[in-house]
């Protein structure tokens, strides 16, 4: 597991690629989602959690179809399989680094998000940063999974949105909603049940992932 | 992929089948139409819940014979197994999307809006969405082993995130009061002759389901069993 992980965290640590594209790309849909909503409405508040979250899937997205990438140049997925490891860890080793890389770019963008729309400093950033976590670690298992799948199809920068998206709705709304009470400066109450909601779509993603990885690498 | 001759697609199943589906339908047509009484509060267009009721039930039946198949396919790598998963999830994702149109064809004039995000739409939507990301899954893949496990380890992910889509849409429209509360399945079917025919119904759509995914399956192990011929003419041992 750990020689796994420092693969990953060093062939990141070179390239900077899944950090660069989630940062970037959730950079321009900041930007784009900032011209959606006029600057001078005060409904523009209302609709932060709603362009937050949306960035976060989308860019996590992007930088998850890329993760297969460097693993399938010069076989070298193929290398990994025949070492004596079972695929479950492999799994599970693929889906911390990309939690990390998300979370690393997500950590660069709150506060870039917290200028853009202009939230109160007085936001409850902990549940905040507790449900980012907890999205990205689901995000990163279920688009792990997919995305092993999705590298090997002719339309691989497509297909894995269309898998992962409609999958990833409860993650989605459970942010959505723990963020919302925490810019409008509310405690967490009743929102509690989202983070159990979403520790529990964690918990099964990575079970199922970690049974199943193995058929989807086979060959 | 490989097909044996012993895998059974019986035909005399198929117009058996047809026939108790077409039998079946007319009677329930006619029930709808002329036997059922009209609803007192919602008019005539209630009649259209003998249709959209049973095919949602069919979707789900569907879904779920698509993950059971799925799993049995990982289990045993019987490719019938994958024919019968990818049959039943084209038949499902039919009918789930006559249930999205039938839908709100009786919402419109009984809630007044098309489409509200009540939680059952919502999930039927996000099903719809998975299943078609399935196919084109399937259609990317076109009939390799690699395929097939493909496709069978993302029905089995789809059907176990139903559940959790489920709740989590619930929760999202209740924790803010929602537009319209009223749903069709408060109000209950109390007269025998309404249960008759959505029994009736839900029996047609059955026979429907079972027809169209036999028919589907069958021609399914066909084309895999000729395209192994092909393969064997082509390639001399």
């Amino acid at each position: 597991m750990i020689p796994l992980l420092r693969k990953e965290f060093l062939i990141e640590w070179r390239a900077r690629e899944a950090l660069a594209t989630a940062l970037l790309t959730g950079l321009l849909l900041l930007v784009v989602l900032s011209f959606a909503f006029d600057p001078t409405s005060p409904l523009r508040r209302e609709a932060a959690p709603g362009a937050f979250w949306v960035t976060v899937v989308f860019s996590g997205v992007l930088a998850i179809g890329r993760s297969f990438v460097a693993d399938r140049e010069n076989d070298c997925l193929q290398g990994l399989l025949l070492a004596p490891l079972d695929r479950g860890t492999i799994f599970l080793a693929k889906v911390f680094a990309q939690t990390a890389f998300l979370l690393a770019a997500q950590l660069l963008l709150v506060p870039l998000f917290i200028v853009f729309f202009d939230l109160p400093l007085s936001a409850h950033l902990l549940p905040w940063l507790l449900a980012l976590v907890l999205v990205g670690v689901g995000l990163s298992a279920a688009g792990i999974l997919l995305a092993a799948i999705a590298v090997q199809t002719r339309a691989k920068e497509i297909l894995l949105p269309l898998l992962l998206v409609p999958l990833a709705v409860p993650l989605l709304l459970a942010g959505l909603r723990v963020s919302q009470r925490a810019f409008a400066g509310k405690p967490l109450g009743e929102a509690v049940a989202w983070l159990h909601l979403a520790v529990g779509f964690d918990v099964i993603v990575l079970v199922v992932g970690w049974l199943l990885f193995e058929y989807v690498v086979e060959d | 992929m490989q097909i044996g001759p012993q895998t059974v697609v019986s035909r005399s199943l198929v117009p058996l089948l047809a026939v108790c589906s077409a039998a079946s339908m007319l009677l329930t047509l006619w029930l709808i139409f002329v036997y059922v009484p009209t609803d007192r509060v919602q008019g005539v267009v209630q009649r259209i819940f003998y249709v959209h009721v049973p095919l949602a039930m069919m979707t789900f039946l569907a879904f779920g014979v698509t993950a059971v198949a799925s799993a049995a396919y990982l289990w045993s790598r019987n490719p019938k197994y994958d024919h019968c998963a990818h049959a039943s999830a084209e038949v499902g994702l039919l009918f789930c999307s006559l249930v999205l149109i039938t839908g709100p064809i009786w919402a419109k004039p009984i809630w007044g809006t098309w489409w509200t995000w009540d939680a059952r739409l919502t999930t039927t939507l996000i099903l719809w969405l998975i299943y078609a990301g399935y196919l084109m899954l399937r259609s990317l893949t076109m009939h390799s082993e690699q395929g097939a496990r493909y496709a069978a380890v993302l029905g089995i992910v789809g059907a176990l995130d139903i559940p959790i889509i489920n709740r989590s849409v619930y929760w999202w429209r209740t924790i803010h009061p929602a537009v319209l509360v009223t749903r069709e399945g408060g109000t209950g079917l109390t007269d025998p002759r309404m249960q008759l025919t959505l029994l009736c119904s839900v029996l047609a759509f059955f026979f429907l389901f079972a027809w169209l995914l036999w028919l589907r399956y069958r021609q399914a192990v066909l084309e895999a069993r000729m395209t192994a011929l092909w393969a064997a003419q082509r390639i001399p041992r």
